[in-house]
């Protein structure tokens, strides 16, 4: 007797899925729970942890906004193997307009997300047109190539970096920009890739020479696209920048770029709330782990192998399906 | 010193060549971007360090054993990983990103770094040519680079799984309707890039010494050199491996050596926004960019 898996909505997303009528608390719970648990959980985190798990909760969040970057990017149909680039650009711009021009921390951060937006939109500019593997490999060299520039020239510091960069004056104004920023960009993108906006930068990814025959400009979408991910990442870059005080060569270090691909693999590419799932499971795990030193970067690699080959989806869509649907094997006729 | 300069930017222009090849063979037969390239010519080179000095073989036999372990573990890297994501060019990038990742970061961890950590050249003497003096160790490398890159030739013209994969690198489908299991020859040809990163390693280790940051390093000049001279194309990477490893010499002559690899990844981020397909890359203009 051969037997097939059979997935159904359950009556409770049916009833409150497309039609809101909504007629009871439970109802509304179901449709409101999966937002409020991420809210409620930025809010409430920084006032349960200790002092040490807030530190890693800055880096959380810097690293799910890193992964929200890449998702961007992702469904724009470009993939991108250097998200350091964008990450090292915002702490440099950070760390300039602080230890150069003196610029408030606050301030500074928000120059260096535009500023560092900019100067990653038109170091990538002439490679727009480049698709696939080709856009991944130049994403790869440039934070590479940046970092022996600096090293060569001696600019900004060169090898020894900008040191002595004005912290944020508490770092409970430290915890709660971060939780914004991300509470911000998760929702905010999440509604962005869901207009009509977002469905001509996925269509980009699913069939680019259809979107041009519709007669619409694709360079310029993918150019917002970049800058957008690109702000993302450098704001990640600027405010650890002035968590840390200091701006210098590891900023274009190969963990940026690998950290957040491996959280969006794990949590489940083109979501978004993937990615920041997970980087929630990451970053801890890599904090619980620290004891076993390099061998976590050993661990990232088999995580990004086991989840590409065996949950290509990713841990968020399985939990949501789940959430939505339920499964029953049903034989065969 | 300029004759110097070119006898060395020749070695080196062997040396990459040597680098590249493998990735080359591998990405032009199955399109599989071997991303843990690296990883596997560092791992020979370790393997071989373990094997003369833990288990006390002689040099020969372990370099030998050490590059089929390693070609034997690309053939299961292809088929425990990379057959369940073949044709989706991303996924196969970060897997295999991934293992040559873990593959690295092992070798960090376990302490694998350091001096003593070198393989033994073949033969120890040095001649001088040209107003420089030249180990033999490098015109030995000088000497295998030719020999592989003919013996490859010969291979892939006048072998029935040569030519089979030629068959699969052209037309995937046809060559299948012929006989040809491409699932196999596609484990093939990643072996054998495997097994070449090995050779290659086993030839140009005994200048340096292992470590786990040349992995990283020869995956970039394996796809540097690929890149420039276009991906899957054989006459390409010998040519565009003269031109880095000529630029790369000069430059640590006469300009510095902080630049030698900035001028290599300039050259790459040229070519790939003027002409992606490389120098002598086959055209497949639609499939690059739009």
């Amino acid at each position: 007797m051969k037997k097939r898996k059979e997935r159904i909505d359950r009556g409770i997303k049916a009833r409150s899925g497309d039609i809101f009528a909504l007629s009871s608390w439970r109802e509304m719970l179901y449709l409101s729970a999966p937002r409020l648990i991420p809210i409620i959980g930025f809010m409430v985190l920084p006032l349960v942890l200790g002092d040490y798990w807030q530190k890693v909760l800055l880096s959380v969040a810097v690293f799910a906004l890193l992964a929200i970057s890449w998702d961007i990017l992702a469904q724009s149909g470009m993939i991108s193997l250097g998200q350091a680039l964008f990450f090292g650009t915002g702490a440099y711009a950070a760390g300039i307009f602080n230890y150069y021009w003196h610029w408030h921390p606050l301030i500074s951060i928000a120059a260096a997300t535009i500023a560092g937006g900019l100067l990653c939109t038109l170091f990538l500019l002439p490679v727009l047109r480049l698709r696939g593997i080709y856009f991944s490999m130049v994403t790869l060299i440039i934070p590479l190539m940046l970092v022996r520039i600096i090293e060569a020239t001696k600019i900004f510091g060169g090898t020894e970096g900008l040191t002595g960069i004005e912290a944020l004056s508490s770092k409970w104004i430290e915890l709660y920009l971060a939780m914004a920023v991300l509470t911000a960009a998760l929702f905010g993108f999440r509604r962005m890739i869901a207009s009509d906006y977002g469905l001509i930068l996925k269509a980009i990814n699913d069939n680019d020479r259809s979107v041009i025959n519709a007669g619409i400009n694709i360079y310029w979408f993918k150019t917002q696209a970049l800058f957008i991910s690109a702000c993302v990442g450098a704001f990640a870059g600027a405010f650890m920048t002035h968590v840390y005080m200091f701006a210098g060569m590891p900023v274009f270090a190969l963990d940026y770029s690998i950290l957040p691909i491996a959280a969006a693999v794990v949590g489940g590419p083109g979501t978004l709330a993937g990615a920041t799932l997970g980087a929630f499971i990451l970053v801890p795990l890599s904090e619980i782990l620290r004891g076993i030193g390099g061998l976590r970067i050993v661990l990232y690699g088999l995580f990004l192998v086991v989840f590409i080959v065996a949950l290509p989806e990713g841990i968020f869509q399985y939990v949501q399906r789940k959430y939505h649907q339920f499964e029953r094997w049903v034989e065969v006729e | 010193m300029f004759l110097g300069t070119i006898v060395y930017a020749l070695v080196n222009s062997v040396i990459l060549a040597l680098m590249a090849i493998g990735f080359n063979l591998t990405f032009g037969i199955s399109g599989v971007a071997n991303f843990a390239y690296g990883a596997l010519y560092i791992f020979s080179a370790y393997a071989s360090w373990m094997l003369m000095n833990l288990l006390h073989i002689p040099y020969l036999p372990a370099a030998v054993i050490s590059i089929l372990l390693t070609t034997l573990l690309g053939a299961l890297m292809y088929r425990f990983v990379l057959l369940r994501i073949r044709g989706q060019v991303l996924s196969e990038v970060i897997a295999t990103f991934g293992i040559g990742l873990a593959i690295l970061e092992l070798f960090r961890y376990l302490g694998f770094v350091g001096f003593e950590y070198t393989l033994p050249v073949f033969i120890d003497r040095s001649f001088f040519i040209a107003g420089t003096y030249v180990d033999m160790q490098r015109i030995i490398i000088v000497i295998a680079g030719v020999l592989i890159v003919v013996a490859l030739w010969i291979f892939t013209h006048h072998t029935a799984v040569g030519l089979a994969f030629r068959g699969i690198a052209q037309d995937e489908r046809t060559a299948l309707s012929l006989g040809i299991d491409s699932d196999w020859i596609a484990t093939l040809s990643v072996s054998f890039g495997a097994g070449l990163a090995a050779l290659a390693a086993t030839i140009i280790i005994p200048l340096g010494s292992i470590s786990p940051g040349e992995g990283y390093d020869v995956l970039i000049k394996a796809l540097a050199v690929c890149i420039i001279g276009g991906l899957g194309s054989t006459g390409g990477v010998i040519v565009a491996s003269f031109i880095i490893g000529f630029a790369e010499r000069f430059t640590d002559s006469y300009i510095g050596s902080h630049w030698t690899m900035i001028v290599s990844l300039a050259a790459i981020l040229i070519v790939l926004i003027v002409k992606p397909s490389g120098l002598f890359g086959k055209q497949k203009e639609l499939e690059e960019r739009i």
